[in-house]
Parts: C-alpha cells; structure tokens; sequence
C-alpha cells in the first residue's frame, strides 16, 4: 500500500536536491563573515592592547594607538543619533499615529524612501554645502554628525514606524472610546508598547553610523589631528577614515596596524548588534500581548 | 393641515416618552454607508434614561454601525459617512466640538476583550488617570468599586499587578466592562459582549447589568434573542440595514409585532 511509486521516487529526489541547494546557498553566505572576522584576527590581533585603543598615533601613524579616531568616532556616532533619533521618531509617531492617508503624506513617503537610496558620497556632498558651509559650522563633528544624521534618518523612521504598526490597532480604539486624545494614547499605551522595537532599531543604526566613512571624511573627520577634539566645533579623527588612511595613504605601515583597526571597528558594530538583540530578547520574554 | 399632523405626532411621541422617563437618546434619520455602501438606512428611534435597550438581528442588519455613530467612531474610519440626527442628552453628537467628553460619558464594550497592554489595575485607572485623577487612594477606590460590580474582583484582587492581557478570555471581557465603568458613563454600549464569554460567565455579567440600569442607561446588541429577552426593557429588531420595529421587549416576544420579518427572526426562522 505505501509502496513507492516512481513518481514518488522522483519527488524525493528533488526534494533532496532543493534541499541541499538551498543548504549551500546559506553557508555560502556564511563564508565572507568568517573569512573576514578570522583574516582580521590571524593579522590584526597581534596589535590589540589596552595600549592601542587608549594612546595617539604616532611616527606617521605607522606606530602608536587610535585613541583620537575611537574617539572621534563615538562623537560623531552621539552628534548623529542626539540629532536623528528624536526627529525621525518624532516624524514616525506624526506618520503612523496622527496623519490620514493623503497625498500630502505619500509625498512624504516618497521622499523618505527616495532620501533612504541617496547613496552616501551624494550625502557627504550635500553636508559639505549645507552645514559646513551654509550654516558655516566648518569641517567639524557637528558637520560630521548632522550628515550621518540626515543619512540614517530614514532607517529610523522606518524602524520606528514598523515598531508602532506592531502595536494592536484595538489597543487604540480602545482608549479613544474612553475620550482620551491620541496624544494620551500614544503616551499611555502606544509609546510604552513600542519602545523597546524603537530602541533596538536604534541601536542598529548606531553600528551603521559607526563604519560610515564616505559622509564624514569631507565634513569633519580629519587626516591627522595631533589633539582630541574638544568640542562639537572641532574637526576630529575617525575610526573609519583613519582605516583608510593607513591602509592606502601612509607608507611603512606594519601590515597589523589596519587589520587591528579594522578589527576595533568591526568589534564596535558587533558589540552594539549583540546588544541590540539581547534587548530585544529580553522585551520579547516580557512581552504584553 | 400638514404642519398641524407632524406636531400631533411629535406631542403624541413626547408624551410617550414622558410616562417612560426623560429621553437619554434620540435618532432621527440616521444613515450610515461605507464608502458608497450603505449599512443603515433612515433609523430613527429613541432610548430612554435607566432602561436597557436592546438591538436585535443577524449579522450585517446594521447594529455595531449605529453603535459606533453614537459614540462618533466615524472619526476613527475615514470609510464611514453618518448622515443625521442624534441627540444624546439634547445634544446633537453630530455637532458637537469635544468629541472626547462625549465618548468619556459612553462606555462601550466589544464582542472581542480588548485587555490594554498594562496592569489589571491599570486598565481600570486609566480612564480615571485621563480625567485628572492621580491620588493612589482615590484610584484605589475606583478600582475596587469597578472591578466588584463588574464581577471580577474576588478573582484579581490579589494579582492587580500582573498584566491584564493575561487573563482568560472571560475575565478580560469582565475587566473591558469595568474599564468601561470607570469611565462612570451614562451610557453603557454592549456589542455582542457574550460571543468570547462562557455560559457562567455570560449569567454573571447579565446579573450585573441589571443592577447597573439604576445608575446609566445600556443599550446592548445581541446576536442572542433570548438574552434580550431576559434583559431588554424595549428592542429594536435590525435586519440588512433597516430598523424594522421597535417595542416593548415583551411585546416582541408575545407576538404583538407589527412586522413579520420580526416574528420570524424572533421565533427562529431565520438569521
């Protein structure tokens, strides 16, 4: 009765090979992370010390630490986020809270979509004429910060949007029908439902902001600066840059020194994912609905 | 001549309305459509102060729609178009600029439990928390108050802390109907409150009704015939978008009905 019939035979066999194609494909994908996070480790590790993160460059940046471009870097990284983050969440509770499905808000959908495909060089260039010249706060962090800024806003407002949708549209009903307004509801009810979906998009974005070199190296990040930055009005140095720097612009690098900032820098974004999802681990296991 | 008639007709309603009480709500002409569509057509009739009215007929008649106009849901669906009159306490709910004080003073409850994402005691405290009320022991009260005559007390009163979305079905339709009277409404509107309740459950919340009608007015849509008429003082049977009669919830039931379609619904025939 359970017999297998050729035809059977033939579905398995290319179950089988779907399967296995589909297995290979995934490790596939697998490959480039491992390679590159071993590579990192096999020829930058040697440098890592407390000594590399927390000193200057020195000799030409052939020698020394990072500390100015790790630095440099969590200060345009804060500049960014103390700039996006309440803007873009800001325009998200407005869109998916308060806005009816008009034209006015599908030109702005548009526009978000469009400003997410600018591709980044565009976005350097447009910081440069817009805050380093026009509002004349130089090359500096807050130039530096406000163009990563302006490039990352539309992943948060999506993100954040994506976190207020997930909120039951009955939850809203419900405190509308007992008179409150949909300010109170989206403090009371919406918002406290929403942001650990919001934080963790947030955090994500940090990771993002932190590789970016394209947007900051005409705006703010510098070459080579002997000093920290001392306020936002300074130029300073930046973890992404100074990879590339020593990478392709200064000779007699030992081959360690841009594998172990590379490494700092991917160890950065890592560390920030891992937070972002241990976050995310610990709403879902206290999650209300 | 004319003239004369119509306001022989409005005296005729008043004085009926006054040897049953003072009106707490009057339709007039009443027209709902979603997008072009139209759900209820030329309602008209009125609801009075300490009854429980109830709206009767299957699925589709009609009756959540007139439920959310009363409580001016067309704000929430851009879809829905109200054409019409409805007076809730002489006042024109069509016109009137503080929608929120309006759905404050209407306590509705869906055939689905809707527990807010909060505690049991928050549920409760919320209405009273958005009319200014933020004294620990005066929320305690209201809390307390709502959650006995809404039947549940003796079983949270020992866990106000934990989430209300936790609780089973039954409870979290208990808790909707004591979040709805913490708002203290006038009026109370049940849609199909039994649907995701049991037997048990559904007697209880009966009971409670019947002694809420001393301190608010309830109407109540059901797909139950029999649970209008173990509660209803008047009902309205609703079919496909038309009020077809109005009466006295005994009249209905004893076969004084003025329509057939009523008498058939009633008696099971359809629906």
């Amino acid at each position: 009765m359970f017999a297998e019939s050729p035809l059977n035979v033939r579905n398995k066999r290319i179950e089988n090979l779907f399967r296995i194609l589909f297995l290979m494909m995934t490790i596939l994908l697998i490959i480039p992370v491992v390679v590159i996070l071993a590579t990192l480790i096999a020829k930058g590790g040697s440098i890592i010390s407390i000594d590399f993160l927390f000193t200057d460059p020195t000799n030409g940046m052939t020698a020394g630490g990072i500390f100015p471009a790790l630095l440099g870097t969590v200060w345009i990284v804060a500049v960014a986020l103390l700039a996006s983050v309440p803007l873009g969440v800001a325009a998200a509770i407005y869109l998916n809270e308060y806005a009816g499905d008009n034209w006015f808000t599908r030109i702005i959908q548009l526009a978000i979509i469009n400003l997410a495909g600018v591709p980044s060089i565009v976005h350097a260039l447009f910081g440069v004429g817009a805050f380093v010249i026009f509002f004349g706060f130089g090359t500096s962090i807050l130039a530096a910060g406000l163009t990563l800024a302006i490039m990352t806003l539309p992943v948060v407002i999506v993100s954040t949007r994506e976190s207020l949708r997930a909120v039951p549209q009955a939850f809203r009903e419900a405190c509308w029908n007992m008179g409150a307004t949909r300010w109170q509801t989206i403090r009371r009810v919406v918002l406290p439902n929403a942001v650990s979906g919001i934080l963790t998009g947030v955090i994500l974005e940090v990771s993002r902001t932190a590789g970016e070199t394209a947007p900051i190296m005409f705006t703010g990040a510098a070459f080579f600066l002997p000093f920290l930055p001392q306020s936002v009005f300074d130029q300073t140095m930046a973890l992404s840059l100074h990879l590339f720097v020593v990478a392709t612009q200064v000779p007699g690098v030992p081959e360690n020194l841009p594998f172990g900032v590379a490494l700092v820098l991917i160890a950065m974004v890592l560390l920030m994912n891992s937070i972002s999802i241990a976050f995310r681990m610990y709403l879902r296991g206290k999650k209300k609905w | 001549m004319v003239d004369m008639s119509i306001n022989l007709a409005a005296a005729d309603m008043m004085m009926a309305s006054l040897a049953q009480g003072p009106v707490k709500l009057g339709v007039t002409d009443l027209n709902i459509s979603y997008g072009g569509i139209p759900a209820l057509r030329d309602v008209n009739l009125t609801v009075k102060e300490h009854e429980i009215f109830s709206i009767i007929g299957p699925a589709n008649a009609g009756k959540t729609s007139f439920l959310k106009a009363l409580n001016r849901m067309d704000t929430f669906n851009t879809n829905m178009k109200v054409a019409g009159e409805i007076l809730f306490n002489g006042l024109n709910v069509r016109n009137l600029k503080n929608i929120y004080a309006l759905r404050s003073r209407i306590g509705v409850v869906f055939p689905l439990p809707v527990g807010l994402p909060l505690t049991i005691y928050e549920n409760v405290a919320l209405s009273p928390r958005l009319r200014g009320i933020n004294k620990t022991s005066d929320l305690d009260v209201i809390v307390e108050r709502c959650l006995t005559r809404a039947a549940l007390w003796d079983e949270v009163k020992d866990r106000l802390d934990s989430l209300g979305s936790l609780l089973s079905g039954g409870q979290q339709q208990r808790l909707t109907i004591a979040r709805a009277l913490s708002q203290e409404p006038d009026l109370l509107m049940l849609d199909e409150f039994s649907i995701a309740v049991d037997p048990v459950t559904t007697m209880r919340i009966e009971n409670v009704l019947k002694e809420l009608k001393q301190d608010m007015t309830i109407i109540l849509v059901t797909n139950l015939v029999q649970q209008a008429r173990r509660l209803a003082d008047r009902t309205a049977f609703f079919l496909e978008g038309e009020c077809v009669e109005v009466g006295k919830t005994e009249d209905l039931f004893t076969g004084a009905v003025k329509d057939q379609r009523t008498r058939d619904y009633v008696e099971g025939k359809f629906g």
